[in-house]
């Protein structure tokens, strides 16, 4: 595999992305919901705070907080999971890592 | 779910199946959210298509390489836990118990994880095995750790149909899908991910499922308790109802049946805070297993201090929902003050919340929390099963010496293998009228010889290895008999006394047999048994490689956590 796109799949792989991405996207959902739409019957079960706005919005800042984790602290070649995988391409078609 | 929760409930999941089966519980979603549900499991597929191009050993696929950073591990270790049982259980108690149910957590959990941490884990990463039986194996002999190996398959299998049942019963309650259908779709999107990611797959899914959790259970609570008044209205609610004794954590007698104030607190001290809690987490392979894929030593030992902090406060929005349920649920209300439930018990604490409090939309990202929840006590137990099915059955016994690609493709196979067996020990526990009693007797089955037999070869250098044999084999036959004891009614004692005397025989016959059968053979020599018994240990190998910063010294860390545990105590005592 190229050592590119090996980063890339490294990056996407970088749970604190996944995490991020999901947050952000639920979030995003709930809020818009929020926004648009808080009948009686949600107002009756939550007693009055429009729980999807909220939510949303909490989720939005979760969501966020880990983005921008990633973008400050990427992984790095420091980072012995990407040293790992960084030379697994170097030595590219070796299938058996053999113990570490 | 906890050993902590299984041994000493008397309440959990029984119900469960009548939500099931009747589908009092049928919450009522809209298409919007099951868009947030079905991108749930778009996600969690995706990590494991992910996962898959970077495993390229067996280790990696089973151990995930060793080379997790110790948050990802220390969350994999506490959301292993956050199973279905645990969440629904949990929550139930907290309905049952009130504050009496902070015990399972704050006693029950933390010291012992505090234990496993400082005392443990420097033995577990330094030996550098990879399976509880293999250190078994070590310690003792080849024939210790194939039967320990064969016995913790067989847990984690029924174990694992458990869950699955339980969360089975919880889609049909929730979706409307047949328990037979809910069964085998959990089962086959548990296997996918597990099969294509391996470990790596399943605990990085674990670290999203508790944030997700989080995040479903926090505004749970906190809406709960605005709709009942805040604290001081469900404290005044609770004590008009008739149920006071839920806002005193001591002496519990509620919880331990004990009516004597002094003899209930010693039982929830020494019986749920050491023996029960002890036993589960420092052996219980799902759960070390976790430690084990950490990428350092140090890394390895943090792992279960950094589970126990969100472990600490994990119990706020567990037990303090089950307690606004008490109240806010008519149904679970109704149990409170003898009044019709309509069929309702504890265990529907959570998913009747659901409905009662939360509006669609975010009622979709709770679905796919809950749903999240069932599935890592499922891979949990699917990713250890295959470990030790792999190295410490076929590896170290059955077909030894093949190429690593081998094992690889066998630790694949056992995925499946093992996942199908889930499928089936889910449709027996599904015979089952109590799901509790089931679970807390292979605790005592399975738990407890193993903790005794490891403590004392831990400390005792002159354990032999037929000793840890055949303490395992008599320990787990004790606790056999007396089950088969009180089937028969010889001795007639509820399902949870029936456990623990099971749990307490057990320990006394292993040790027992373990030093009877040491004295008729020689101990292994002091030179193999370094690294492995505490004494012939030095003191410099057991120290693990400290790493800069105060914040990642576990004294420091366990002091800590054991302080917001004590602090947890004091706040409920103030307010």
């Amino acid at each position: 595999m190229p050592k590119r796109s090996a980063k890339l799949a490294d990056l996407a792989f970088d749970i604190r992305s996944v995490i991020g991405a999901l947050f952000v996207v639920y979030g995003l959902v709930c809020l818009v919901w929020g926004l648009v739409s808080f009948p009686p019957e949600a107002a009756e079960k939550t007693g009055g705070v429009n729980l999807n706005l909220w939510a949303g919005l909490g989720m939005l800042v979760v969501g966020a907080v880990f983005v921008a984790w990633v973008v400050a602290k990427p992984l790095t070649a420091d980072d012995p999971a990407v040293r790992e995988a960084l030379d697994d391409d170097a030595t590219s078609g070796a299938a058996d890592g053999g113990d570490r | 779910m906890t050993a902590v929760t299984a041994s000493v409930t008397t309440s959990v999941p029984t119900s469960v199946l009548a939500a099931g089966t009747t589908g009092a519980t049928r919450i009522d979603a809209g298409a919007g959210d099951y868009v947030l549900v079905a991108l749930y499991f778009v996600v969690v597929l995706g990590i494991g298509l992910l996962a898959r191009r970077r495993i390229s050993s067996s280790l990696d696929f089973l151990l995930s390489g060793r080379s997790l950073p110790a948050w990802v591990t220390g969350l994999a270790f506490v959301s292993a836990n956050l199973g279905a049982i645990e969440l629904l259980g949990q929550a139930a108690n907290g309905a049952q118990f009130g504050e009496q149910a902070f015990h399972y957590y704050w006693i029950g959990a933390i010291p012992a994880m505090v234990f496993l941490a400082l005392v443990m884990m420097p033995f577990y990463y330094g030996s550098k095995v990879r399976s509880v039986p293999e250190f078994l194996g070590r310690r003792f002999d080849a024939k210790t750790q194939r039967l320990q190996g064969l016995l913790f398959a067989l847990a984690s299998v029924l174990l694992a149909g458990v869950n699955l049942y339980a969360m089975a019963i919880v889609v049909n309650a929730l979706l409307g899908l047949p328990t037979w259908l809910a069964i085998v779709l959990a089962g086959v999107i548990v296997l996918a991910y597990t099969f294509l990611g391996g470990l790596s797959a399943a605990i990085y899914n674990e670290v999203l499922q508790f944030f997700v959790i989080v995040a479903t259970m926090v505004p749970l609570t906190l809406i709960g308790l605005h709709r009942v008044g805040g604290w001081g209205g469900l404290v005044e609610q609770l004590t008009d109802q008739g149920s006071g004794s839920m806002l005193q954590a001591f002496p519990a007698s509620d919880l331990t049946g004990i009516m004597n104030s002094a003899g209930s607190t010693i039982g929830v001290v020494l019986g749920l805070g050491f023996v029960t809690s002890f036993g589960y987490w420092t052996t219980n392979f799902t759960e070390v297993q976790r430690a084990f894929s950490a990428r350092s030593a140090s890394a390895a030992q943090r792992t279960p201090l950094i589970a126990a902090f969100p472990k600490v406060l994990i119990a706020l929005v567990i037990i303090i929902p089950g307690m606004v349920a008490a109240v806010l649920v008519p149904g679970i209300s109704a149990l409170k003050t003898g009044g019709d439930s309509g069929g309702a018990t504890y265990n529907d604490a959570v998913p009747l919340l659901l409905d009662e409090l939360l509006p669609n939309g975010f009622l979709g990202v709770a679905l796919a929390g809950l749903l999240a929840a069932f599935m890592a006590g499922m891979a949990a137990n699917v990713s250890s099963f295959n470990t030790v099915v792999t190295y410490d059955l076929w590896q170290d016994w059955v077909r030894p010496g093949r190429d690593d690609a081998h094992y690889l493709r066998v630790g694949r196979a056992v995925t499946v293998i093992g996942t199908a067996l889930a499928i089936g020990t889910a449709f027996i526990a599904a015979g089952f009228t109590n799901i509790m009693d089931y679970i807390q007797t292979l605790f005592s089955f399975f738990n407890v010889p193993l903790f005794a037999v490891f403590v004392l070869g831990l400390f005792w250098k002159r354990m032999t290895g037929s000793a840890g044999f055949w303490g395992l084999v008599s320990g787990t036959l004790g606790a056999v008999v007396v089950f088969v004891l009180n089937q028969t009614g010889t001795i007639a004692l509820s399902g949870q006394g029936s456990s623990f005397l099971g749990g307490g025989v057990a320990t006394v016959v292993a040790v027992l047999v373990g030093w009877l059968v040491s004295q008729g053979g020689t101990p292994k020599p002091e030179a193999e048994l370094r690294g492995l018994v505490w004494s012939l240990t030095p003191a410099a190998e057991r120290a693990v490689p400290r790493e800069p910063g105060v914040l990642r010294s576990p004294v420091v860390l366990s002091v800590l956590v054991l302080g917001m545990a004590a602090a947890g105590y004091v706040l409920f005592a103030v307010i």
